[in-house]
Formats: C-alpha cells, structure tokens, sequence
C-alpha cells in the first residue's frame, strides 16, 4: 500500500483531475450557469441539435402530463422499438429501452416483458420527478431506439453501448465507449458496472479498459477482446462532438454519443459535469491536455480544424 | 486576481471574527469554557443609629457605578434596605461620587439601615475624574508651624518631585519613633481618618492639590470592616495614591474604591456619632451571567443588541441553531476534502440535529431501524404502483405510527429510547426514506447503502462536534466565531486538491505509474499527453 501523500504525487504528475478541481477550475470557469437548461432538458438538447444540423435520434412523442400516458399507447403503435426516458434525468437513470412488443406488452432491453400497467407506472413515476434532479416534474421523451454498430455485438451485454466525449473549448480532449454488462443491467453507467475502454483520439482504437477499478481485457461476459477496436466513422463523430459542445455555449462538456448501424453517430445527451472515471479508462490525467487547450489563445472557428489539433496532440497508449 | 480577493476577504472576515471575540475575551471578560465562575463580592454597609423621634434625614456616600470609575472592579447591581423610610439617589452637584439620601417623617430609637452592592471585577479603563483642587490648609499654632516648615524642608531635601515629596512626608509621621516635630503636628489626631484629613490639608501649605479616598479591601470573607483612607496627590497630570500607613504608592491590589468624595460619608440629623459597618462576602458565580451584567453596566446597547438580550426561551433556540454551521462545517470538510458521499448536501447535518433529541445511540439504533421498516414499506408500495406523492404520503403516515409503536414498546420494557422523539426527527426520517429508496432503485442497493452509512457516519461526527459542550459555549457566547468559520470555508471553498477517497479510487494509476518509473521507463511529465 502506497502512502497518500506519494499517491498523490504521482497522480498530480500524470495530471489527474479530481472533483474539486474539476469544478473549480474548469466547470465553475468554463461552464456559464445560464447555459445549464441546454444540457439539462432533453428536449431542448434535441431541439438545438436540429436547429444546428447535428444528428439526433429521432423523437416521437413528448409527453408532459399524466393524462397523456395512455394516449401514448396508441401514438407509438406502429413503433416496433423505442426508447423512453426522463427529460430531466442524470446518469442514465429512469431509462426504459423497449425492443420488441408481445401482444400488449412490451419487450425491455433486457428480455423482460412488461406489461402496460408497468409501463404506465414508470412514465408516472418519471413525470412525478423520480428520476430529475431535486425531485422537480419532468417530462418524458419517447424516441427512435439506436439499432447500434454490430461491431460491439460482441463487446456489449443487451444495452447500447456509447462514446463519451469530453470537449473543452470546442476540441476533443479525451473519449471512451461504455460497455454495459450484465453487472450493469444493460445501461452504460460505470457506476452501475459497465465497462469503460479508453480511446485513442488520433486513430479511434481502444486502447485500455477499466471495469470498477481494475484494468481488464476482455469483456467479462462475452469474453471478447476490448482492446484494439476500430470505432467506425471515428472522424465524423469527433466533428459531431466538436460542433456539440459549440451548440451547447458550455467550455467544458461531457458529449455521449451512439453509433446507429443505418444512421452513424447520433448525440444522446450533453453533460455538463461529466465524470472523472474517464481518466481511469484512459490510464491518464484529464489536466496536461486541458492545459494544453488553455494555451490556445483564441481557439479555432472551424471544427475540423480543432479535430485536426486533438488528432495529433492526444494519443492514449 | 480574484484568489486574492478571496484571501483578503476571508482574511478580513476572520480577523473581525477573531478580535471582536478576543475583545469580549479579553475585555467583557466572557469565558472561553462553559462553567466557569468568577469571584463576586457581596459588600454590606450596616448603618445604625439612634433616632430622636422626629422627622430624619440620614445621608450615605456610595461606590460609583460609572464605567472605570471604580478601579479595578463594576458594581453589577445593588439593593437598599431600610424599612419607613424613602429613599432618594442624588448626584451631588460639583463633587464626587454618588449619594444616597434616606428620609422619614417620624424615627425614634435604634435604627439600622443597610445598603448591598454586588462586585465584581472589571478591567474597564480607568477613569480618575475630579479636578486637583487645594484643600483648606489647617490651623496651626506657631509651635506647629515651625515643625511643619522643619518637616518640609528636610522632606523636600530628600524628594525629587510631587509624589517623591509626599511619600517622604508621610514617611515622616509613621514608624517606631517620629520625630518630634511630626508628634507635636499629630496632637489631638487619633484615627487613620483625621490623619489623611490633616495630611491632604497641610500638603495645601505647600500648593499640592491633595484628596482622601475610602475603600475596601476585597479578598476573603470578612465581616465589620472600616472604611481605609488613601491619601491621593496630583502630580499635574494625574492622581497618585499614597497609603498613609505605609507610605507606599499606589493602591493596593484588591482595593475597592468606596467613595472619593470630600463630604463625610455618613451624615445622620438625629445622630451625632452614627456607627457604619462594612461586611464583604466572597462567591463564585456563573462568569457568563456576570460577564453579561458587567457588559450592561458599561454599555447597555451592547447587551441589548446581542443574544444575551434575546428572551431565554429564544436563547436556547439559539444555542442549538448556532451549532447549526459546525455541523454544516464538518460536513463540508467530509464531503469536499474526505470525499465521503451522503444523502444530499445538508441531510446529515438535520440528522444530526435530531440526534439532539433522541440522543447518540439511541438516535442511531431508531434512525436504522425506522429507515429499514419505513424502506420495506415503501417496496411494497412500491409493488401496489401508487404515484409518487400517495406513496410519500403512505410512508410517513407509516413511519409516525412505527414511532409511536417504538416508543410504547421501549416505554412498556423500561427503555428510555423513543420516548424523546419531537417533531423535528420524523419529518427527517420520512427524507432519509424517500432519498434512500430512490437510490436504491436507482443505483441499486449497493450505492444506497454505501451512501445511507456514510450520511450516518457524517450525522455521528457533526452530533458529536454540535453538542461538545465547550463548542456549543464558545459559538452561543462567541457567535462572532463563526465568522473565522466562514473565513476558513471561503477559503476552502477554492480547494481544488484531491479529495482523500479519491486518492483511493485512482491507486491504481499512481500504481502503474509507479512501476514504470521503477522499470526506469522515462515517462515525461504528461505522460501519454505528448507534451515533450
């Protein structure tokens, strides 16, 4: 057992962020309060991807109050897969993927069918704010279930996995793919268990996986290898996350995206805090390249232009 | 640039914080630790005469009461006795001190009338009113005033200056054997107190403004005092004391000073020779109690517009709601500098203050076992698919009556748990239940629990610093206190270091950093970030 003090050490020398100096120096700096709705509600998020031309996933129905859950039945009837979710939710929470349908019921992600008194239940929970930050009413957004790459076919347990991003002053300093895993229940939260892999912005190779806190290779319930994977359309989805976190007027932002096997990279949601566990994932400090984009005086206009700086200036090993 | 606007401030907010505290240390005397006591001193003055049947008017000199017009010492309060008689507090116009006039209509035989005062000490600055003035020089025969003139030039060739000068004249009239010229000055002086009378007269001879004072000397208990005389002279710019027995400057160290007035200090009508008595009792009181009405007597203003000034039942609000920024304060140290996760940001802090009421163990064992039934319930319902708000409601409905169950039960075994329960508690229990069952479903049992212990563990350590008994003194007596508080969590506020769990959770990269450098790999600092 290392002392803390030379723990520490060695993490300032890596240039490892910690929550306090995270929000400090960079979500309190870079981050202006009045910005926050854009990131925090859902359908605003949607609504300011399409104004701007980024992909999303395509929403079909909203609904805000309690008496608009039963006609959602019949919005959505044509609808083989969907996915419901709080407005307002963090962290995956409160999240229903619906795949498939059996008569009435329908089919979750995870195998389960569940029947329409559950699925009313959960969107009353939801519109109630069980899953919103403070308890506040929330909404519910019901849209197009991401049919993901089927290179992750083998790397992922019944959920979609998906790319975080974290942009800083509009360049791409670090990303990683979340696998969900058994462990996790389908969602892609390293909280809950999902695995997360490193990746190495210059190529788009995954580098190093981290699973709670122990480095792994393989995925622990396919076995398969996660190291060494080509994330398809690699370029595009750096230029969506570029143009992402200019959309959002946020200096620092969390951008998740998923990779549509038809549609390519489409932006799920925006965070303004994103989570630390990156740096773990990538066996790196987040600060020596935030430094580095602090050093840019003016940063570029263009998007391709600054995926061209992350390119060459942040490899993981 | 704004960092150092933020040490300033904090800086400044801490220094106010700081001296104010200090200042009422120091100078109001309010103690640092809880029970403490400080000695008082019960002065009584018996006054007993004979009454000649008719009307009567009997007039006493009395301590100051002014700020430092009593060095050393405040009276706090004080209380006349005499029964028949009214009684008038005067000011004299011109003199000194303070009086106190006893009047009646019709007295006759013994009469006793008292006057107490209650003393403590007091380190106020002192104020030595009272312009020099010559005395009347005294009359004297032609013998004495050869001896006196013989006195005064032998003493002058031995002084350098005013006080040197008298300390040498007094010098002259005590000891084994005075001379001859000092004992045909004494003739016909008996008491202590026709002595300074002649002495504060005959320096006038020589132009040195001189004043009697009496007082007390305040130590142990001691019943049927006299009255000291001190000889005071002005030097030109202040007054100097010069103890007529001894010869010594200055005023003794625990001198009460009684009155500075030049009038007799008991005058009764009916009575020529009335008799005075002094009797001093020593106690120990509560020091906050004294240092508060020590306060008043100096200032009013500063006590009124203080806590001490609230009604006591708002006093005592206060002193637990006062804890209140410890509580939010250690919590603030766990969670931003331990890393400790919790229920909300301020949740353990109101457990903590409902600890207060059902106290430590008891609270912990109520709070966990409440949690868990009120949790079990809420699955349940949870199961029933009510919303949110019916399902809220249910469980508190639920939780009040597992309480009272509890407290029936524990009240039936002869356990005191329970029985303590106030409002406050259930309404906190109810939170911790919502918040828990929703992580719990959220995040799963594991972070809910994770998150349930180290509220607890957070709740324990704020109830264990809010209610340590010379925390609690310091912040009610001291609130100011609390702006060092503030100064410290302003300055904590732009901590942006790591938090010690987080050390813990990222071991594992300081580990493979660690083994690179040993395998002597260079790694340049920024690592993989490419910085050469």
């Amino acid at each position: 057992m290392m002392n803390p003090f030379r723990i520490a050490q060695r993490l300032r020398e890596i240039g490892l962020s910690g929550i306090n100096q995270r929000n400090a120096d960079y979500v309190l700096r870079y981050n202006p309060r009045k910005f926050y709705p854009r990131v925090d509600d859902k359908v605003l998020t949607k609504q300011l991807a399409i104004e701007h031309g980024l992909p999303v996933p395509e929403l079909y129905a909203v609904v805000r109050e309690e008496h608009e859950i039963e006609e959602l039945h019949a919005k959505i009837k044509d609808r083989e897969s969907f996915v419901a979710k709080p407005a307002h939710g963090s962290g995956g929470d409160g999240i229903l993927v619906i795949t498939g349908r059996r008569g009435a019921k329908y089919r979750r992600s995870n195998g389960h069918l569940m029947d329409q008194e559950d699925f009313e239940h959960h969107l009353s929970n939801t519109l109630s704010g069980l899953f919103s930050l403070g308890g506040q009413p929330d909404a519910v957004l019901v849209e197009y279930c991401v049919q993901f790459d089927p290179v992750f076919d083998h790397v992922s347990y019944k959920g979609v996995p998906d790319v975080r991003v974290i942009v800083f002053r509009g360049y791409p300093v670090m990303a990683m793919i979340r696998l969900p895993t058994r462990l996790s229940d389908g969602k892609a939260n390293l909280h809950q268990g999902a695995i997360g892999v490193g990746i190495d912005i210059p190529t788009g190779l995954t580098r190093r996986g981290v699973w709670g806190n122990e480095p792994v290779k393989e995925h622990p319930d396919t076995e398969h290898s996660i190291i060494g994977l080509q994330i398809p359309r690699w370029e595009e989805l750096l230029h969506i996350a570029a143009r992402a976190s200019e959309m959002s007027g946020l200096g620092y932002v969390g951008v998740d995206l998923v990779l549509d096997k038809n549609l390519g990279p489409l932006i799920l949601e925006l965070n303004a805090r994103p989570g630390l566990s990156i740096q773990i994932a990538n066996g790196n400090g987040l600060l020596h390249r935030l430094k580095k984009v602090e050093e840019i005086a003016v940063p570029a206009t263009d998007p391709a232009e600054r995926v061209a700086f992350s390119r060459e200036n942040f490899p993981t090993v | 640039m704004k960092k150092t606007q933020l040490y300033i401030l904090a800086f400044v907010v801490s220094a106010i914080g700081l001296s104010w505290a200090w200042y009422k240390w120091q100078v109001l005397q309010f103690p640092l630790s809880p029970r403490e006591e400080v000695e008082v001193w019960s002065i009584e003055a018996r006054l007993e005469f004979q009454g000649n049947g008719g009307p009567n008017k009997v007039r006493l000199q009395l301590p100051s009461r002014g700020s430092g017009e009593v060095p050393g010492f405040a009276v706090i309060d004080e209380r006349l006795i005499s029964r028949g008689y009214s009684e008038q507090m005067t000011k004299p116009k011109g003199a000194e001190g303070r009086q106190v006039e006893w009047v009646i209509r019709r007295a006759s035989g013994r009469q006793v009338l008292y006057y107490r005062a209650n003393v403590v000490r007091d380190t106020a600055e002192v104020v030595e009113s009272g312009e020099p003035k010559l005395r009347e020089p005294p009359e004297l025969t032609e013998a004495q005033q050869a001896a006196i003139d013989t006195i005064f030039e032998g003493v002058k060739e031995r002084s350098a200056d005013i006080a040197t000068f008298t300390r040498e004249f007094v010098r002259e009239f005590i000891g084994e054997d005075p001379s001859d010229e000092a004992r045909s000055l004494l003739d016909g002086i008996v008491t202590s107190e026709d002595r300074a009378q002649f002495m504060a007269r005959a320096l006038a001879i020589r132009g040195i403004p001189a004043r009697v004072l009496h007082g007390l000397s305040l130590g142990e208990s001691k019943a049927f005092q006299t009255l000291q005389p001190f000889l005071q002279v002005h030097n030109g710019t202040t007054w100097v004391a010069i103890n007529i027995d001894t010869a010594e400057e200055g005023l003794p160290e625990n001198f009460f000073l009684w009155t500075r007035s030049p009038r007799d200090l008991l005058v009764v009508e009916s009575d020529r020779r009335p008799k005075i008595e002094f009797s001093v009792q020593r106690n120990l009181a509560d020091a906050v109690a004294i240092a508060t009405r020590r306060t008043e007597v100096r200032s009013e203003n500063l006590v009124k517009y203080s806590l001490m000034g609230l009604p006591v039942e708002m006093q005592s609000v206060y002193r637990i709601l006062l804890t209140v920024p410890i509580g939010a304060f250690v919590m603030l140290i766990l969670r931003n500098l331990i890393g400790i996760k919790t229920f909300g940001t301020f949740m353990p802090v109101l457990i903590a203050l409902a600890f207060r009421e059902t106290k430590l163990l008891s609270g912990v064992i109520l709070f966990t076992l409440m949690v868990s039934l009120g949790l079990l319930a809420r699955f349940y319902l949870e199961r029933l698919r009510l919303l949110l708000v019916p399902r809220l409601t249910s469980v508190l409905i639920l939780v009040i009556l597992l309480m009272s169950l509890v407290s029936v039960i524990a009240h039936q075994l002869d356990i005191p748990v329970g029985l303590s329960i106030a409002l406050f508690p259930m309404v906190i229990m109810t939170m911790t239940i919502e918040r828990m069952s929703i992580a719990w479903d959220e995040r799963g049992p594991g972070t809910a629990i994770k998150e349930g212990v180290g509220s607890m563990i957070v709740a324990c350590i704020a109830y264990l610093a809010m209610t340590y008994p010379p925390l609690e003194h310091l912040v009610f007596v001291f609130p100011e206190i609390l702006l060092v508080l503030l100064g410290i969590t302003l300055l904590l506020g732009r901590y942006s270091g790591y938090r010690l769990m987080e050390l813990f959770r990222f071991r594992a990269l300081a580990r493979e950093r660690e083994a690179a450098m040993a395998k002597g790999a260079v790694v340049p600092p920024g690592g993989t970030g490419g910085n050469p």
